[in-house]
């Protein structure tokens, strides 16, 4: 078994596949939508509507960069509470428009900073959590990199939890784990062990239910390979989730997370 | 060598001390004065008074659950749900359920929320309150279980909901289970309110990080105490990333409300009552 610490530096390596990457390879049509129709466009997080084997959906993810200049447009994948408002905006359109959502999760957290506050970051993650709990239609969470706390799970309130082999997801980084715990930042390492925040332990704890490979036998698969291992999984689950009425999806999701 | 082995014999000194002390300087017990944590100013403990409410600056000061269903609850109203509830360490974190056993005699409550059912000037409903004493009033799994099979039960038994919230956030010594209770507890409160029942918070200092970003801001209406701390991220935290101080007013419960994120600031003595009225108003 992979080492917790060695899943959290591979969590983070810009060179991952990001949201953009993902929807351009795995899906049609994308269209990208902006903005919450509130305050601004907040570019840490990306949606729209996309098809997949002709089936329209929305799909709405965390996007981060590789190089540094592109990466503070983003803000490294953390989202303002607009971002969050503009997530809501596109699965509430989803819901009228019966289209399921696929979110894609890659950050370190909900951005801490004056304006995030003042613009009520709380109640933007709060008013998701509330949202999506009664969603009518399929909700799928995808962690790809970094699952980080609340800004995490404001995405991750689906009916399924699915994470890549190298991906992490914690209620905090290991660092300020350790600092909060031990007062002391440097034993991250130790904090990672402890957290239970690799894919295999989480999927122990049932908090996830699915990881999605990249890697066979130990080496490393190619951005294709893990592509195409990704489509078939969301097809599959595309299928699934078709015949499910919208209170059955409501009430399986309710369980899902009652079980804690 | 012999030089370190001398014993000196001072000349003993008999001092009457009670007789050394000068009464021109008063003696001041301990704890006659309070000092308030958001005005800074001391205070005499007895103006606090009932209520425990600076005098100076309006700001109440952090109370127990017990302290709180005495000022809320009607008298003898209260009847306490799950007061026994077994601790899971999904972590198996070292020294947590010793630190948790400990908590629980010095807060005097099995976890850090309180949960049942009472009544508040006549008015029947379901009321929750958090415990800051209790490990920073930290959300774990107890937490949001207790939490959750009491706004499930007041779903069933359509009452309305009061939640006091005072909180540190997310319990760290349980890891990921609890960031999943912030998941848990808004399923509840969605099921709760699609029921068409009222569900009301009342956040108190402090409120912070999982417990804001969940069902703190969730409810029908947000009341807050005066001068309470209301946030998600720690200001310290935003502090040493942006490297600048930032002024006082920032995260109070007044600023909050300026930015659009609380109904109403009502100070202690007048919490019932109001809660009554809106209770009341929202009777069918």
């Amino acid at each position: 078994m992979k080492k917790a610490i060695d899943i959290v530096e591979r969590s983070r390596r810009t060179s991952r596949l990001n949201t953009l990457e993902i929807v351009a390879e795995v899906f049609e049509d994308f269209i990208e939508f902006h903005g919450d129709r509130l305050f601004r466009d907040d570019k840490a997080i990306v949606g729209g509507i996309a098809t997949l084997n002709g089936q329209a959906v929305t799909v709405i993810g965390n996007q981060k960069e590789q190089d540094l200049k592109e990466n503070i447009r983003r803000n490294f994948g953390s989202a303002h509470p607009e971002g969050y408002r503009k997530s809501l905006r596109l699965m509430k359109q989803a819901e009228k428009f019966n289209r399921p959502v696929i979110n894609f999760v890659n950050t370190a957290g909900a951005y801490c900073g004056v304006e995030a506050e003042d613009r009520g970051q709380g109640e933007a993650i709060a008013r998701n959590l509330l949202e999506m709990s009664q969603l009518k239609v399929p909700i799928l969470s995808i962690i790809l990199g970094e699952g980080g706390s609340g800004g995490a799970l404001a995405l991750a309130m689906g009916n399924e939890v699915w994470m890549m082999e190298n991906s992490m997801y914690s209620v905090l980084s290991p660092e300020g784990f350790s600092s909060i715990l031990w007062k002391d930042a440097s034993r991250a390492k130790e904090a990672a062990e402890v957290m239970k925040l690799t894919p295999e332990n989480l999927m122990e704890l049932s908090v996830i239910d699915k990881i999605l490979p990249e890697s066979e036998n130990e080496i490393d698969l190619s951005n294709e390979e893990i592509l195409l291992t990704m489509k078939k999984e969301i097809t599959d689950f595309l299928k699934k989730m078709a015949p499910k009425t919208s209170e059955e999806l409501i009430q399986e999701r309710y369980e899902k997370f009652r079980a804690f | 060598m012999k030089l370190f082995k001398k014993k000196r014999v001072y000349i003993p000194i008999h001092v009457d001390r009670t007789q050394q002390e000068d009464t021109t300087v008063p003696v001041v017990p301990n704890g006659m004065f309070t000092k308030c944590p958001q005005c800074q100013k001391s205070i005499y403990t007895k103006d606090l008074g009932h209520d425990k409410i600076c005098p100076e600056c309006g700001y109440s000061f952090r109370i127990c659950a017990t302290e709180r269903i005495e000022l809320i609850a009607d008298e003898g109203s209260f009847e306490e749900w799950d007061k026994e509830m077994a601790l899971s360490n999904p972590l198996d974190f070292p020294g947590y359920e010793e630190k948790w056993k400990q908590a629980q005699v010095k807060a005097n409550t099995n976890e850090a929320v309180v949960t049942g059912k009472a009544t508040i000037n006549g008015h029947q409903t379901v009321i929750c309150v958090m415990d800051s004493t209790f490990i920073m009033g930290s959300m774990g799994q107890i937490v949001g279980e207790k939490i959750t099979r009491a706004v499930e039960r007041a779903t069933a038994e359509e009452l309305s909901v009061v939640i006091f919230t005072a909180s540190g956030g997310a319990r760290m010594q349980e890891g990921i289970i609890s960031l999943m209770q912030m998941a848990k507890i808004s399923g509840a409160i969605a099921q709760h309110s699609k029921a068409g029942l009222l569900y009301i918070t009342v956040l108190t200092d402090p409120t912070t990080g999982g417990v804001t970003a969940s069902f703190a801001m969730q409810g029908d209406i947000i009341l807050s105490e005066p001068r309470a701390l209301v946030g998600f991220a720690g200001k310290r935290v935003i502090e040493q990333t942006i490297k600048e101080t930032l002024p006082d007013e920032f995260q109070l419960a007044e600023s909050v409300m300026e930015n659009g994120f609380i109904d109403k600031i009502v100070p202690r003595n007048e919490l019932k009552n109001t809660l009554g009225k809106l209770l009341k108003l929202h009777e069918k």
